[in-house]
């Protein structure tokens, strides 16, 4: 299915509405249930992501092998991704949210979300201005392409979906029976 | 667990599990690789977006040459339009549920660092800066990055997740302590 024009755009605004209300529903749109993550303390984040990784990518890997849709790799420049991620967990940490549970969140009255997300486009900005040097230093260390575990390991993808199944099944039980065992 | 029963009234039955809404995630992720093409991820928009801030010092022709915003200059397409209906998906939610509400900090912040408003907005600003740096750097973020590329065993996306848990747990030890005995 392709879609165009002003139907593209009303698909855009249905997802993300979707998307904003999902984020709502499960609470990380609240700056202590994703600093509690982070502590121990509350699982929620993980078991959105969890649950939303392996529901997602086994629809998706039908969804390529039928030919409905194609794989969008983001490439493994290793370095860059280990510096951004890195800077990621830490700016999380000082404002609480994530970029999107940011914008959700200040959509539900949350002032420090606001302010974090004007610090967000100064962040944009120094990487916009950045990007000639980072490009020629950065980006091009460790970069392995567009790679996926599956190409890199061998294993097969429905390997990867059952293990991850299982491990998360597993480590959910773990959590949710302590949960209860400490209320 | 002390923390969880301090959250404001923005908890309640309206709530769903988290399983159920990343399920959900999941399925709107079908969506999106089928008809959208568009793997959900919300922060090469909003660096479009910033671009509008840019214009002011930088002025249309810097903007337009600057080599990382070149190849994708800013209009009211698919991703832009995305991040708005995210803002209004959530604001909805909250809406139904009766939880909108001005909230100046976290409740972990507050005990933590006292009530300061400047602290807390200092921060959250500088933290803002560093975490969308980071997500360009890396190419995503948690939604863009984590999820959508996790789904797709993305090596990059692998390795981005566990080390945003790992500087993220490593940061809050150092912020918030890692004291036992503060979780009554």
């Amino acid at each position: 299915m392709n879609l165009t024009g002003a139907s593209l755009l009303i698909l855009a605004l249905a997802v993300g509405f979707a998307f904003g209300w999902l984020l709502n529903r499960a609470r990380v749109t609240s700056a202590d249930v994703v600093c509690n993550q982070f502590r121990f303390r509350d699982f929620t984040v993980i078991k959105v992501m969890l649950t939303a990784i392996v529901v997602g990518g086994i629809g998706v890997l039908f969804l390529v092998h039928s030919g409905y849709s194609h794989y969008y790799i983001k490439p493994a420049n290793l370095l860059g991704v280990g510096i951004g991620a890195a800077l990621f967990g830490l700016g999380m940490v000082l404002y609480g949210y994530c970029p999107g549970t940011g914008l959700a969140a200040l959509a539900t009255g949350s002032l420090h979300a606001l302010i974090g997300a004007v610090g967000m486009i100064f962040g944009a900005i120094a990487y916009a201005l950045s990007f000639d040097w980072v490009n020629e230093h950065v980006l091009n260390v460790w970069s392995l392409g567009k790679v996926r575990l599956p190409d890199l390991t061998g294993i097969p993808d429905a390997v990867f979906f059952v293990l991850l199944a299982i491990g998360a099944v597993a480590a959910f039980y773990y959590i949710e029976r302590k949960d209860r065992a400490r209320s | 667990m002390e923390n969880r029963n301090a959250q404001p009234a923005a908890t309640g039955r309206m709530d769903w599990t988290p399983y159920l809404a990343g399920a959900g995630i999941g399925v709107l992720s079908w969506v999106a690789f089928a008809v959208a093409h568009d793997p959900l991820g919300v922060t090469t928009a909003y660096s479009r977006f910033a671009s509008l801030f840019a214009l002011p010092f930088m002025g249309h022709a810097g903007v337009a040459a600057n080599s990382y915003w070149k190849p994708m200059p800013l209009s009211l397409d698919y991703s832009v339009v995305f991040l708005i209906g995210l803002m209004l998906g959530s604001f909805t939610s909250a809406l139904l549920k009766g939880t909108l509400h001005v909230e100046l900090m976290h409740n972990i912040w507050r005990e933590r660092f006292g009530g300061s408003l400047v602290k807390r907005f200092a921060v959250a600003f500088f933290g803002g800066a560093i975490l969308m740096y980071g997500a360009r750097l890396a190419g995503g973020c948690t939604s863009g990055h984590a999820i959508s590329g996790g789904l797709q065993l993305a090596l990059s996306s692998w390795v981005f997740l566990l080390v945003i848990f790992a500087s993220g747990i490593v940061s809050s030890a150092f912020l918030f302590g890692t004291r036992k005995g503060d979780r009554q």
